[in-house]
């Protein structure tokens, strides 16, 4: 008796930590495909380039969990991104590109969430049509062409490190904590889990279902106008048409990161070891040198792994129990 | 009269992982009878059921129709053996018509590509006509309520030249009218020779169309009974294993001032002019078929719909409840019907759960208060007696009984005035609708007003102190004496 217990917490144990697990693993198997694979500014690069997919990652999660989901992140990546970069032509300061690439994008934001809430479209919808208006204005206001100028406060950002620690890990770690506190210890937090997990319970019991969804999405563009910020420096410029289908890239992370598509459960962490999960896979596919078309297929290979675990480890579970 | 046997169960168990689900289950099903398995939930009902239609499979044990072992590896073996199922979530293409769901799956094709409408027209027109019923094929579903999808579904399996129908609880979402006509239903398919075998609830039910009646517990069968010779107590008292002294605990309190009044409430077209007051201590009853608005105007009181005009008044006091938030801060509160659609968010945890509705009082000042938290739902979790593994268990992995024990936690956090309750022992079995009753006891007796709504009669008449009685959006009378409640007064202020 007593070992069956031992043996069910054991399972129990491995199924809460699976993904720090996999991870794990897998860091194993790319160090020994390759000897670069674990040496320090290989993995503090990989990071970096994920930087902007967590943040949005983080964003999905939210917006997931919350029962909708932003299709346009990567367009108001862009759209932000050049607006930004026009201001900060005017006014050349770091901060000010960082506050006018954060309002765009919250705006861009808002104007989904009205969508959903006020009008009830589908986030799916609402959003898609969010993701042709921002790339339009972004191609629109270049006429198409990249934009250059940025100068060195801002290249900073994505381009340099403190203390051997690239800038933009530090900024994409702050937000990281600041989501964690908001899930775990925040009204906000509780009320997005509820309203993805049952939206009318949780109207039932007093909560502003639309107040949460649009507050989420205010969030989300919050993060979203960080992510377009780091993302104009580290590629030097404002690119209309950059940062093309980020959005699936984030929901990938996220759902990796145990983010259940029907909403009401996710978790910051699970998040961004799903990205570093994503962001290792891709790392370690180009230094065994895979073919990158075929490396397109290993993505999609994997979202349909973790949606397939997700819907059928998960769900056998409880289907179970119930009788 | 081993002739006369349809279908036999001999000796089948099941194990889940960590439950065994079934444990040697024998009942004899006669050709042309009405079987009734009872039992509580979690009991292996609809497990059993669902190994004679396919959907698990037997660990040990085997089924035996008319005779031969049958070995029934899914649906469609049962259905080649003659049998079918109506489930208790009704399974249909709401979008699509009355003939196109009678023959979804199995039209009737021309040719290889082509479906032959004409042909199904005909076929559905013939079995309406042979069963009796007044629907056109083209209706959509849709637009067809839950009692007349249920018809189809039993047209469904008479079109399968069905033999044995299994139906797990038909009517748990109907309204009583609805229930005479599905009762006289099965009493024509009885006598045309079907045997069926019913899952209900509803001792009343139960009692008049049983033939006989088979217990289960704990995943065994305890006796088969015939039911000339056995009665409500027996049974009750069969299916949870110890006696119970009295179905409803009902406790006369000492009713106190006017907590709850409403006047002149009115929204166009759903209900109008309704005037009725609680009292604290006071358990209030509201009974009306299914669709006399009773439900919503309850809903708007609590601020889940609009209403066009009319005053509400708490402690002598006009408030307003535009929507939840303003009810809830007003001392509302309310177990609405159909708990997995609007009482629960199910992959969330307990503690969640419980503390939804006070969530300004456990992130005061913009942190967690975990330990309040904890110490507080643990204690009304203590007064509520709920079972759970952990504060943590996601509550779809609770039972009917203990997730609706959780609800009433939630409201007991919040210290609501008024409960309203709609049909809050739904889909609970018999030992865990007592201890809600006594909750619900419990609530009155700490000065608090009760509604309550229900469509089990006996269930209002138990624990109530006055009945309103609603038909298409009026109060159509109210029973003042809890000493003279009868169904026959109710049932007419209901219909006439």
């Amino acid at each position: 008796m007593e070992e069956k217990k031992k043996s069910l917490d054991l399972s129990k144990l491995i199924s809460k930590y699976s993904l720090v697990i996999i991870l794990i693993v897998m860091m194993v198997v790319c160090s020994i495909a390759n000897s670069n694979f674990l040496s320090a500014p290989n993995l503090l690069n990989v990071v970096k380039q994920q930087s902007v997919f967590i943040l949005l990652a983080l964003g999905a999660m939210l917006l997931i969990s919350a029962g909708c989901l932003d299709l346009a992140a990567g367009s108001i990546v862009a759209l932000s991104g050049v607006v930004s970069l026009y201001a900060y032509q005017i006014f050349p300061n770091v901060f000010v590109a960082f506050i006018v690439a954060i309002l765009v994008a919250i705006a861009c934001n808002l104007v989904s969430a009205l969508m959903v809430t006020v009008f009830n479209t589908p986030p799916f919808i609402a959003t898609l049509a969010m993701q042709l208006i921002a790339r339009g204005l972004a191609l629109y206001i270049t006429g198409g062409q990249n934009l250059s100028g940025v100068g060195k406060d801002l290249a900073a950002v994505g381009q340099e490190s403190t203390l051997g620690v690239p800038n933009s890990i530090y900024i994409m770690l702050i937000l990281f904590l600041a989501v964690v506190y908001l899930t775990k210890y925040t009204i906000m937090g509780r009320s997005i889990y509820a309203v993805g997990g049952n939206e009318e319970a949780a109207n039932g019991s007093g909560i502003n279902v639309k107040a949460v969804k649009i507050k989420t999405y205010v969030i989300n563009g919050l993060l979203t106008g960080v992510a377009a910020t780091i993302y104009l420096s580290r590629v030097n410029g404002g690119m209309p048409n950059g940062a093309q289908s980020y959005e699936f890239d984030a929901m990938i992370a996220t759902i990796v990161g145990g983010t259940s598509f029907s909403g009401g459960v996710g978790s910051a962490s699970g998040t961004l070891i799903g990205a570093f999960i994503v962001g290792f896979l891709n790392n370690i596919m180009n230094l065994v040198g895979i073919d990158s078309y075929l490396q397109q297929v290993a993505r999609g290979v994997i979202i349909g792994g973790a949606v397939i675990w997700d819907i059928y480890f998960k769900n056998k579970k409880t289907y179970k129990k119930g009788k | 009269m081993a002739d006369n046997i349809k279908m036999e169960v001999r000796h089948i168990s099941k194990s889940f992982p960590g439950v065994k689900a079934l444990d040697d289950v024998n009942f004899k099903l006669k050709k042309g009878t009405v079987h009734v398995l009872c039992g509580e939930n979690g009991a292996g009902k609809s497990t059993l059921m669902k190994i004679l239609y396919g959907i698990y499979h037997q660990d040990e044990g085997e089924i035996i129709v008319d005779g031969k072992v049958v070995k029934i590896a899914n649906p469609i073996d049962a259905r080649n053996q003659g049998i079918s199922m109506i489930f208790q979530e009704l399974s249909f293409v709401s979008d699509m018509t009355l003939e196109e769901n009678l023959f979804l799956g199995r039209w009737i094709k021309k040719n290889a590509c082509l479906i032959d409408w004409e042909k199904i027209r005909d076929e559905t027109k013939k079995l309406l006509e042979k069963e009796g019923l007044p629907y056109k094929p083209d209706t959509p579903l849709r637009s067809m309520s839950v009692s007349n999808i249920q018809m189809i579904e039993i047209l469904k399996a008479v079109s399968f030249n069905a033999e044995i129908l299994i139906m797990d609880e038909p009517t748990s979402s109907i309204s009583n009218k609805d229930v005479e006509s599905l009762i006289s239903k099965i009493e024509e398919l009885r006598s045309r020779g079907m045997s069926i075998i019913y899952i209900s609830h509803k001792m009343d039910e139960i009692f008049r169309i049983a033939d006989e009646i088979t217990i289960l517990r704990d995943g065994k069968t305890i006796t088969t009974l015939q039911k000339d010779e056995t009665n409500i107590d027996q049974v009750i008292e069969l299916m949870v294993g110890r006696k119970l002294e009295n179905q409803y605990p009902k406790e006369i309190m000492e009713i106190g001032e006017e907590i709850f009044k409403v006047e002149h409430l009115t929204k166009q077209g759903v209900f109008e002019d309704i005037n009725f007051n609680v009292k604290r201590g006071e358990i209030v009853g509201f009974a009306g078929l299914v669709g006399a608005g009773r439900t919503e105007t309850m809903n708007t009181l609590f601020g889940l719909d609009t209403y066009d005009s009319g005053d509400v008044y708490l402690n002598r006091k006009p408030i307003q409840v535009r929507n939840v938030r303003e009810a809830i801060a007003n001392g509302i509160a309310m177990v609405t019907e159909d708990r997995r659609r609007y009482g629960i968010i199910p992959v969330r945890s307990v503690m969640e759960n419980a503390s939804l509705a006070t969530l300004k009082k456990y992130f005061a000042g913009g942190r967690r208060h975990k330990h309040e938290e904890i110490k507080d739902i643990s204690e009304v979790f203590e007064k509520v007696r709920v079972k759970t593994p952990s504060l943590e268990t996601p509550i779809k992995s609770l039972s009917g009984g203990n997730q609706q024990k959780v609800i009433l936690a939630k409201w007991l956090l919040c210290n609501s005035e008024v409960m309203i309750m709609d049909e809050p022992t739904r889909g609970i079995d018999v030992g865990a609708k007592k201890e809600i009753y006594e909750l619900i006891g419990d609530f009155a007796k700490n000065g608090k007003g009760i509604i309550m709504i229900s469509s089990e009669l006996p269930e209002l008449m138990g624990m109530c102190d006055r009945i309103y009685v609603m038909k298409e959006g009026k109060i159509t009378g109210c029973l003042e004496n809890r000493e003279i409640f009868s169904q026959e007064q109710i049932m007419n202020y209901a219909v006439s």
